[in-house]
């Protein structure tokens, strides 16, 4: 059986990309693998680690759980496109290095991608919120304690920037 | 020398790379023409091979390889055995270790029994249902005590029985003991641990470069030497044709680390065969099989005790569940062995083990290695007699606790890495104190929990103690060097997967030269650039290798100041060394810069002295004598629902000793993250296994790691006692937050349900809603 290709665009950070790609790709392998941008990790490929989680049209979504051909003609955003062109990181990076919010550093990705989307519809949440939203990502290595607290101070320095 | 960044909270040099995406993991390895393998796997525990028929997978296009285990000649070979059984009097040990791919037999769900490799992974797995697989089924030995029946069939056939090991070891005489004991008694305990599951899976990249005659493995491993050492002898070459890199890997916590996986044996063969590279990433459905597990034991144990609740002396036998094969040799069980002994004065001991062959995952260390199953036996044995003999559960911990003036503490059984059981230093009851008070252990016990009752609330609260035997031998090093740019390299053997070594080390390393943290680059992981070394495993990589980079520092420290006291034609001990420079004291525009030091050692013209060495660097080994012993106390308030047995936990305090402590921020972070793991492994994760060896929740949809909402707030708090077998006093800290979180959590929910009245005792683990519902069910019906 040969392949079922079709020839999509996307942009990405916005940076737009065209390629044929099968209709059975996921959207995780295409972006890692096709685009190289494999900042974007896979944890389980069903949805429930939050690791490939990416911003579609601002809306955290899962990339393993969406094909490639269903992101034709969106705006991805992903965790390369975060921190300002200069290198100055964004607030919820910072705050993850301020407060050791990360070790192994592999979950990490689709930890900033969803609080940053969280933290755009919920500027001052509580901790609880941040327990909440976060629950969603699956951390094997911090007890999360460290990341509620970037958190909470992520929303601090956001809503204290202009 | 200052020590401006020692014991500090340091940032982490690592964090930038991470939190912007560019950190290389091994499936972010892309190289030209490269190829993807899929392995076939069984998907029953127990059965005889009659035949693999792979002739459609190879007409498959894009298919360009399919191997079985025929096709491997002489490359086909039993594993090695990683870990050599200890030197214990009378131990039977009998080694069946993993095969490259099933030949004869499968011997549990997820075994290899062929690869595909294709032009991707798609294909791959596509080619993987062309494969025609013919099983005779047998029946599958899954419980460890049935497995030792007459009744049951063999993992081994060649065996005659399912015992992998048997082993006896006393300290005192036991019997003596019981028979001057007022209080004797017996349980039995079911402790299991579950999969490390790091968020990361596993993955294997091997590319043979046929011209260069070198052989380069991208592996998720902890161990990079050993995997290199073993796999050149294997593939025929020389070690210095083999180069493992152990990228930024997502996670360990023990599973990462054994010898070898079949994938790691096939990918490099195939890349050699095919003179291509291959890519291996492991699924998560994959990862529930292929990677190893922790998994139970069944303990039958007695505690005597005097009336004022003082040990007299503990028997245990136990079966421990081994797995399909045993490559990691008595690790797991040797560790619960001599870990249940604990903080504690045992005058008298006797333990005896059996580990069992069962059709199912190998079992291998997983984050405690066995520590949390010693430690939930005592920890629940003290808890009865203390409500036997009436006294307080911290009392009756307090009253047995090993005095300050009894370090170093003999233990005298033999220990996982070979030596008597030695506590190197220790301060227990301080440690206890500080639990004790900042969780308000008197307050709740007098005031809040009878309020909180009366208020029909079901609130309860616990305290364990625990040891962590660390910073196990035999060696790492170091190469500590001035770079002509100024900056500081330090190469290390061992892997790592997020503990901060990229920091620590280069603490360590700055304080002696006198540079900025961010100054040091480290570089770990990469057998080329570091040859020596044993693996990040037994919380040692700060206590060897750390040590290793001080002593590498120091030497480099010596040679900036002879070279500069050369130059500047003074003593060294003029000289001061900060900021990147050696200047003289108090003539601060008096310097020459570190990496103007580095070129001087290094010159164009001129001859190096005799007994001299060219450059600004030095290699440095440390192995300590035996392992270090960390101690801690773990308290928790915990609320029950009586309905749906839903548990809150409303306080959660660690107390911990680790020695000297390099980074407090790092430190407090691994203890919080081995804390979540033991609240899953109490709680929440349970490997459930039918009665033919398959595992009925494998997925992470239906094995459940905690989230956010289930870790609580953790109140932390240190003593330091340092040890005396290294030089900077450390002692690890790794496995210390997941040890003692079992025992606790049957503690405070029997507490908090009040079901000693009810004649329910907690005496094993994980527990979950749905068995405390069946546990206190069955009481009632009674």
């Amino acid at each position: 059986m040969e392949p079922d290709r079709h020839d999509i665009q996307v942009s990405v950070n916005g940076t737009s990309y065209r390629r044929s790609v099968e209709s059975r790709m996921l959207l995780s392998d295409f972006l890692r693998h096709d685009l190289l941008l494999a900042g974007t990790h896979v944890g389980c490929e069903h949805g429930v680690c939050g690791a490939c989680t990416i911003l579609l049209d601002g809306v955290a979504v899962r990339s393993c759980l969406m094909l490639a051909v269903q992101a034709n003609g969106q705006d991805l955003a992903t965790v390369e496109g975060l921190a300002a062109p200069s290198g100055e990181l964004h607030p919820v990076q910072q705050a993850m290095h301020d407060h050791h919010g990360l070790q192994c550093g592999y979950c990490t990705p689709g930890i900033l991608m969803t609080m940053t989307a969280f933290l755009k519809e919920n500027p001052q949440p509580s901790e609880e919120e941040v327990r909440e939203a976060l629950s969603g990502n699956l951390c094997r290595c911090t007890g999360y304690q460290n990341i509620v607290d970037a958190m909470m101070a992520a929303a601090d320095m956001m809503r204290a920037q202009p | 020398m200052t020590t401006r960044f020692f014991g500090a909270p340091v940032k982490r040099n690592e964090d930038r790379k991470l939190l912007t995406g560019q950190a290389l993991f091994i499936d972010d390895v892309e190289l030209p023409d490269m190829l993807h393998a899929a392995f076939l796997r069984s998907q029953v525990a127990h059965a005889r091979i009659r035949s693999i028929d792979v002739s459609r997978a190879l007409k498959r296009s894009g298919v360009v390889a399919v191997y079985t285990a025929g096709d491997l000649g002489a490359y086909w070979q039993p594993g090695p055995l990683l870990v050599p059984p200890p030197p214990i009097p009378g131990i039977v040990f009998n080694q069946r270790t993993q095969v490259p791919l099933a030949k004869d037999k499968v011997r549990h769900v997820g075994e290899p029994l062929a690869v595909v490799v294709a032009e991707s992974r798609y294909i791959a797995e596509d080619a993987l249902d062309d494969i025609e697989v013919d099983l005779e089924i047998l029946s599958a030995v899954v419980d460890i005590e049935a497995g030792l029946g007459a009744a049951a069939s063999h993992v081994h056939d060649d065996l005659g029985s399912n015992i992998s090991a048997h082993v006896h070891q006393t300290k005192g005489d036991y019997h003596s003991a019981a028979a001057k004991a007022d209080l004797i008694l017996k349980r039995r305990f079911r402790y299991e641990h579950g999969i490390s599951s790091p968020v990361e899976t596993r993955g294997v990249v091997a590319h043979w470069d046929n011209r260069a005659g070198q052989m380069t493995i991208w592996d998720t491993t902890q161990a990079p030497v050993f995997v290199r050492n073993g796999l050149a002898a294997m593939l025929g070459l020389g070690e210095r044709q083999v180069r493992v890199i152990a990228p930024f890997v997502g996670g360990g916590f023990g599973p990462k680390i054994m010898m070898f996986y079949p994938e790691e044996v096939m990918l490099p063969w195939i890349s050699m065969r095919i003179n291509r590279p291959v890519k291996w990433i492991e699924d998560r459905l994959e990862h529930f099989f292929a990677t190893t597990h922790e998994r139970g034991q069944i303990h039958d144990a007695e505690i005597a005790v005097a009336s004022d609740g003082r040990i007299l002396g503990i028997k245990d036998v136990f079966l421990h569940d081994g797995g399909a094969y045993d490559p990691y040799g008595l690790t797991v069980p040797i560790n619960s062995q001599c870990t249940l002994l604990g903080p504690y004065v045992v005058p008298a001991y006797d333990s005896t083990f059996t580990a069992v062959f069962t059709n199912l995952p190998i079992v291998t260390p997983y984050r405690g290695a066995g520590r949390q199953h010693g430690v939930f036996v005592m920890e629940r044995l003290l808890d009865l007699a203390a409500h036997e003999l009436k006294i307080d559960p911290a009392e009756i911990r307090r009253r047995n606790l090993i005095p300050a003036d009894a370090f170093p503490y003999r233990n005298e059984i033999i220990y996982q890495d070979f030596q008597p059981l030695e506590y190197d230093s220790g301060n227990y009851e301080p440690v206890l104190d500080k639990a004790l008070e900042i969780i308000g252990y008197a307050d709740f016990m007098a005031r809040e929990q009878p309020e909180l009752r009366a208020q029909g609330r079901h609130v309860g609260i616990g305290i364990a103690c625990y040891v962590e035997g660390t910073g196990i031998g035999p060696y790492e090093g170091a190469k500590v060097q001035v770079q002509a740019n100024g900056k500081v390299s330090v190469a290390t053997g061992i892997g790592t997967q997020g503990q901060g070594h990229f920091t620590v080390f280069a603490q360590i390393a700055a304080d002696q030269l006198g540079v900025d943290v961010t100054d040091v680059d480290i570089v770990t992981g990469d057998t080329d650039q570091f040859y020596w070394g044993a693996g990040t495993f037994a919380s040692r990589g700060a206590v060897v290798a750390g040590n290793a980079v001080n002593e590498a520092s120091r030497v480099v420290r010596r040679k900036a100041l002879k070279l500069a006291s050369d130059a500047f034609e003074c003593s060294e001990d003029d000289l001061v060394i900060e900021g990147g420079k050696v200047s003289i004291v108090g003539i601060p525009e008096k310097f020459v810069r570190l990496g103007e030091l580095a070129q001087r050692a290094n010159p164009m013209r001129g001859a190096v002295k005799p007994g001299t060495e060219p450059g600004l660097e030095s290699t440095q080994y440390f192995g300590p004598p035996s392992g270090a012993t960390a101690n801690g106390v773990h308290a928790m308030i915990v609320e029950l629902d009586p309905q749906t047995f839903d548990l809150k936990i409303l306080r959660y305090v660690v107390v911990h000793d680790c020695g000297t402590v390099i980074n407090p921020m790092i430190l407090a972070g691994q203890i919080h993250g081995g804390v979540a793991q033991g609240i899953g492994n109490a709680f929440y994760e349970k490997l459930s296994f039918d009665d033919q060896g398959q595992l009925l929740n494998a997925s992470l949809a239906d094995y459940l790691l905690p989230t956010a909402l289930e870790v609580p707030r953790m109140e932390l708090a240190h003593t330091m006692t340092p040890s005396p077998l290294n030089p900077m006093g450390i002692k690890g800290a790794g496995e210390a937050g997941a040890i003692p979180v079992g025992p606790l959590f049957a503690q405070a929910i029997e507490d908090a349900l009040q079901l000693k009245e009810k004649n329910v005792e907690l005496l094993e683990i994980p527990l979950s809603p749905s068995r405390l519902f069946e546990l206190s069910r069955k009481a009632t019906n009674v």
